[in-house]
């Protein structure tokens, strides 16, 4: 279920837009009555459900989401990221992050990005080129063009490694030779 | 270069110099996950290639949200978190001696003054009531706090929450953190941590100050911090699992901002549905009828929420329309609510009581809402379709507001009843 680690940081996508304002907290991403599995296969269907229910049959792999401010505010859960993963979002683009959703998107490998401008011009249904290397959100139906905040070096590293997981596997091989030496 | 609470905690944890913006790796002193978030850490933290937890004695699993196990597939995930954590040696209590997992663990004496502490839960910020930069993060990012006993960290700036005044007998944590959201908004302290401090907290007891912590994440915030005082201080001696330093705010710090609350001028309040932010006077809310009452929750499911319950209910009947459901939010609570008497008047007033767990908070089960059902709960969210249909409504307020909406069957200002 995990077979899809962090992108490579020079993703590149189209896709159709799904907009859905601010505060979309992880309750109405991918209610809890559903995280007696963590499989985005099987979260993928009911998610945004609560919020629209024809989301997950309409959506198209590819397709970005876009939120206001704090997007995936409330519930810690990873199954919030998962699920838009399993539905086939390619970005979540957004004018702000909530701050455990932002890092599990980066840890479970679902693009997002930080972009006010690009998320408050765009409206439902508005084909969306996203690059991720770029940073730039294009809106190919209104002719703009707009770019998103720059993850601060650390994460940018971190995206660039692969992710988390990578990144705490090669620690502990150090820590691991380390102590074979002392 | 001086810190505040927050940033002194996480200064005290890391090996290089702390400066807000800045992203800093600081070691935890306690690392814990649930039976729903247990499940995808386990996973992540075999990929990562870990053997074992960096300190069996500072990491948890709790099952506290599906259990006792609800149904088949929950069964699934509790017994996998149950079998890591006897491989692993982990902390781990069964249902029946463990509770919420943010009432249960500083009950335990696991999280102290002066602590990181990180779960997989987004109300970790709990643990902040004792002094402990304490906060939620996902699956994936707590296996690498399980693997490494440390995470990473962007520094946030502080806002410095003051609460002043005495707070009237109708007044709780509960009503001043509702103050609070109702000043800064769902998002107002997005990336930001929290310091608490002021004379009203001397008024209001300890678990007044677990409730305020709790919401601090409804707010946005990384972190709620309550500066360690006395009572502070003589609970964490009282019940620690290991030794402790508490951590001050150097003197001068500087604050992104101050958002000073009266106590003495707060009234009984209730949030609207679907926002923790939507805030106004209990007694605006007269013409709103309930399906249910729930009073439990890591937000209010003490034994202080459970006594002030219980002081309205004794001698009198839930209202026929109304099916209340009170879950006391550890052993330890339901024990001396039971010894004390609160238990047996909240029967014979009719009322459902349930053995620890989340319950119906997030919709997990005791007590989920078909659709166009309203209930008033204590707990900390009111989003949509959080207790249960989609087209259900949770209102939020505190135990008194609770306990008086449950006889009347509308909403109701405690005053009233």
């Amino acid at each position: 279920m995990r077979e899809e680690k962090t992108p490579a940081p020079g993703g590149r996508w189209d896709g159709s837009a799904w907009c859905y304002g601010d505060d979309v907290d992880t309750d109405v991403i991918i209610p809890a009555r559903y995280l007696v599995t963590s499989d985005p296969k099987l979260l993928g269907p009911h998610c945004l459900e609560d919020l629209d229910p024809h989301f997950a049959s309409r959506v198209t792999p590819g397709d970005v989401v876009v939120g206001g401010e704090n997007f995936g505010c409330g519930s810690s859960r990873e199954h919030a990221p998962l699920a838009l993963k399993g539905a086939g979002v390619s970005c979540v683009v957004a004018a702000s992050f909530a701050r455990i959703f932002f890092r599990n998107a980066l840890n479970v490998g679902l693009p997002i990005l930080i972009c006010p401008e690009g998320a408050r011009h765009t409206a439902p249904g508005d084909r969306l080129r996203i690059d991720l290397a770029q940073g730039t959100v294009e809106n190919l139906t209104r002719g703009a063009r707009y770019t998103g905040a720059p993850f601060p070096p650390f994460l940018q590293e971190l995206v660039a490694s692969g992710g988390i997981v990578p990144y705490i596997r090669r620690r502990l091989a150090q820590k691991k030779h380390q102590e074979a030496r002392s | 270069m001086k810190h505040t609470l927050p940033s002194a905690i996480l200064a005290s944890r890391s090996q290089t110099p702390v400066r807000e913006g800045e992203i800093c790796a600081v070691r935890v002193d306690f690392a814990f996950a649930n039976d729903i978030t247990a499940p995808p850490a386990i996973r992540a933290f075999r990929e990562m290639g870990a053997q074992g937890v960096f300190d069996p004695g500072r990491c948890a699993i709790l099952p506290d949200h599906f259990t006792p196990n609800k149904d088949m597939a929950a069964a699934q995930q509790a017994k996998e978190a149950r079998d890591f954590a006897r491989e692993q040696g982990l902390r781990y209590w069964e249902v029946g001696r463990v509770g919420v997992e943010h009432a249960f663990l500083p009950e335990q004496g696991l999280i102290l003054p002066g602590d990181v502490v990180v779960g997989a839960d987004s109300h970790t910020c709990t643990g902040g009531a004792l002094g402990a930069f304490a906060t939620g993060l996902g699956s994936t990012d707590l296996a690498a706090a399980w693997a490494l006993g440390e995470t990473w960290f962007l520094v946030p700036p502080t806002l410095r929450v003051t609460v002043e005044g005495r707070p009237s007998p109708w007044v709780g944590g509960k009503d001043v953190v509702l103050a609070l959201l109702e000043r800064l908004g769902v998002q107002g302290a997005r990336y930001k941590a929290l310091e608490f401090s002021g004379e009203a907290f001397a008024h209001l007891t300890l678990d007044d100050r677990f409730t305020v912590a709790n919401m601090a994440v409804e707010c946005g915030a990384k972190a709620g911090v309550f500066v360690p005082d006395a009572p502070i201080l003589a609970y964490a001696e009282a019940r620690k699992a290991r030794p402790f330093h508490p951590i001050y705010p150097d003197e001068g710090a500087s604050y992104e901002a101050v958002v000073e609350i009266d106590a003495g001028s707060l009234e009984p309040l209730v949030a609207a549905p679907p926002s923790p932010a939507a805030v106004r006077p209990a007694k605006t809310f007269a013409d709103v009828t309930v399906d249910q009452v729930f009073i439990g929750s890591c937000t209010n499911g003490r034994l202080r929420d459970l006594e002030l319950a219980a002081g309205l209910l004794k001698g009198r009947r839930v209202a026929d329309s109304v099916r209340c459901v009170v879950i006391p939010a550890s052993y330890e609570v339901f024990k001396e609510a039971l010894r004390r008497g609160y238990i047996a008047t909240f029967v014979e007033a009719g009322a459902v009581v349930s053995t620890p767990s989340c319950g119906p908070c997030l919709g997990g089960h005791l007590g989920i809402l078909a659709a166009g059902e309203r209930c008033l709960a204590t707990s900390n969210r009111n989003f949509t379709g959080r207790m249960g249909h989609p087209e259900s409504e949770v209102y939020l307020a505190g135990p008194l507001v609770a306990a008086a909406t449950a006889l009347t069957g509308r909403i109701t200002d405690p005053r009233e009843v």
